[in-house]
């Protein structure tokens, strides 16, 4: 993808990784400015190198709740042109704008950024739920329209990212004006592909964001595995292909996360041989269903969608994972220094288990694990 | 200089000098070059106020100085020190004491993974619970030998190629006879010592390892760190 290249401009496709993650989740549902997230993302910009920051955030579009908000990307007017008359064609488009951004240092050559709330058109839908007629064309564009990008497409939230350090494109996207009940936040160090603005994360399709550190060996069958579904793998990355298993998984197989979590760091064979019976059934049979939803090597991640975030780590964890619990919110990150900045004084932190994850639901209150539950706190 | 030039009666008693820094706001680069410059010009213990997350602090300081560091400070705390005395009063992350040669890294809190990463000499003693693969590559030499001591539980792949020095995990938070939760204990490893509290999960032990009885000194070694692990954890 021509695209690509032209963005990287350190030519540097290749280098170590250690990207920073950030989230939290307000449970009680009260919306918090961006700059909570901003401010625990900055400070960890040692973990990423300046070639892809992003933010996703929930809960920001209320007066437009109902409609499906897409997030686009253009690299130039003919594809915005094209993309418009595209989206004019499958949708009813409520509202439209630029996505406010503000001249920002060291920014350089960002794309045309543009908002859409849209409806899709009954009529077209062929007997498809709204979310498949969505994810169909959000395909459709990202493979046959050159120089066009969705970058999410769910209801009532969005992704703000592209290439630059934290606090460049917070303030570029003016990541401060929005508030969220949920945030997700990712600055990167791109190892396997090179940096360009739709290659930042988070990766989102519908109300999916995914921000990813580490780097999934099994891709070549994951991937595999996805395209048998109908996703269509544009770029090369293991982030993307995480995404639409999520997707596939929770959304369209309806499985409960802390079970996707079990499919995507599943217990090793030994483990799952010294699980009381029904779990091992569970887990056995999740495994045998979904083998190559199996993701190998070193990651840690944070997937949310409306109403929901999970923090997970892999099986032996090779990726760092911290999560604290401050009244009613649920925190994760990459370091733990990021959420005692945003939480002063949090009492509740913990270091998750490979595997185990980490869920906040709105609604529910979040608690520690039970293995750790009865401990007294560390420090108050 | 010499040392045999200079009798025992001509040596200044220390005199103090602490210094306090803010650490709020601070790039690492920044906070760690103005550490640097207040123990060159004759500081012998640093108080460091609202560090949230600042890495390698006191990294290679060869000095026999003091930090006390209030706040998480980041990653690779005092990496290939040589020497100092680091007190955190508050958790930690990863990688603290990677590669040190000597001195004391005592964690008022939990630590994150790969506590004494590489360590080669000095302690790390940390109050309550540490991350995966602490220990790994831990290694002796001759007479010099580096001492962990955890206070609560350790997480999975303890020791870790672990090729010499001590690891002592004291599961303050366990009940007797439970099950320590770590698995996968001294995976590759191939020298030095785990000394675990509790019963150790045999079905999850490492390939290379087995489990032997204690010997009376054993019993001395794990008395004596013990005993330094709380003098310097309960010292403010």
């Amino acid at each position: 993808m021509a695209w690509v290249e032209t963005e990287n401009r350190y030519g540097d496709g290749r280098v170590h990784d250690a990207c920073g993650l950030f989230g939290f989740v307000d449970t009680s549902g009260e919306a918090h400015g961006g700059a909570i997230a901003v401010e625990a993302l900055c400070s960890m910009r040692e973990r990423g190198n300046g070639l892809g920051s992003g933010y996703a955030a929930y809960g920001i579009y209320p007066e437009h709740a109902e409609r499906y908000c897409l997030h686009v990307m253009c690299r130039h007017r003919q594809a915005r042109q094209e993309l418009d008359e595209y989206l004019r064609r499958h949708f009813a488009v409520v509202h439209d704008e630029p996505i406010p951004t503000r001249e920002t240092l060291g920014i350089l050559d960002p794309p045309l950024l543009w908002r859409y709330f849209a409806v899709p058109l009954t009529a077209q839908m062929a007997g498809r739920t709204e979310a498949d007629y969505v994810v169909h064309h959000v395909m459709r564009i990202n493979t046959t329209l050159d120089g066009a990008f969705v970058v999410s497409s769910g209801k009532n939230m969005g992704i703000f990212k592209g290439v630059g350090h934290p606090d460049q494109i917070a303030e570029f996207y003016r990541i401060e004006e929005y508030e969220g009940y949920l945030w997700s936040a990712h600055n990167r160090f791109p190892t396997n592909t090179p940096g360009w603005w739709g290659g930042a994360h988070p990766f989102g399709l519908l109300d999916w964001s995914v921000v990813h550190n580490g780097e999934i060996s099994s891709y070549g069958i994951n991937r595999r595995y996805a395209e048998m579904h109908g996703y269509a793998c544009t770029m090369r990355t293991d982030t993307e292909v995480f995404t639409y298993a999520v997707d596939l998984l929770m959304r369209r197989h309806e499985l409960p996360a802390e079970l996707a979590a079990a499919v995507f760091a599943s217990p090793l064979w030994n483990e799952l041989a010294e699980l009381p019976p029904k779990r091992r059934a569970l887990l056995t049979a999740l495994r045998q269903t979904y083998g190559p939803l199996l993701m190998n090597g070193p990651f840690t991640i944070i997937v949310a969608r409306q109403g929901e975030m999970m923090g997970l780590g892999d099986r032996i964890r090779l990726r760092p994972l911290v999560a604290g619990i401050q009244g009613s919110i649920l925190y994760v990150s990459s370091e733990l220094a990021s959420i005692h900045l945003v939480a002063p004084g949090i009492a509740q932190c913990w270091m998750p288990e490979g595997g185990e994850p980490v869920v906040g639901r709105l609604g529910e209150q979040p608690r520690l694990p039970e293995r750790i539950s009865h401990r007294e706190p560390a420090h108050v | 200089m010499s040392s045999s030039e200079t009798s025992p009666a001509q040596v200044q008693p220390k005199r103090e000098k602490v210094v306090r820094m803010d650490a709020r706001g601070l790039a690492y680069r920044a906070l760690n070059a103005q550490l640097d410059r207040a123990f060159a010009e004759g500081a012998t213990s640093a108080h460091l106020e609202r560090v949230h997350g600042q890495r390698y602090i006191g990294t290679n300081l060869q000095r026999q100085v003091r930090i006390d560091i209030h706040g998480v400070p980041g990653n690779d705390l005092g990496a290939f020190m040589d020497g100092p005395e680091i007190h955190v009063h508050n958790d930690a992350q990863d990688g603290c004491g990677n590669t040190m040669n000597s001195g004391l890294l005592a964690i008022h809190g939990s630590a994150g993974d790969i506590v004494g990463h590489s360590m080669r000499g000095g302690s790390v003693f940390v109050r309550d619970d540490v991350g995966y693969r602490v220990g790994i590559h831990m290694k002796a030499y001759e007479n010099v030998r580096p001492t962990v001591v955890i206070g609560g539980t350790a997480q999975h792949f303890l020791g870790e190629y672990m090729a010499g020095g001590v690891l002592l995990v004291l599961g303050r938070w366990l009940p007797s006879e439970a099950i320590h939760p770590a698995r996968y204990v001294g995976t590759g490893m191939h020298g030095g010592a785990i000394y675990l509290r509790g019963r150790p999960n045999e079905a999850f032990l490492g390939r290379e390892v087995g489990l032997a009885p204690l010997t009376l000194d054993d019993h001395a070694l794990i008395e004596g760190s013990s005993r330094d692990s709380t003098s310097s954890l309960s010292s403010k």
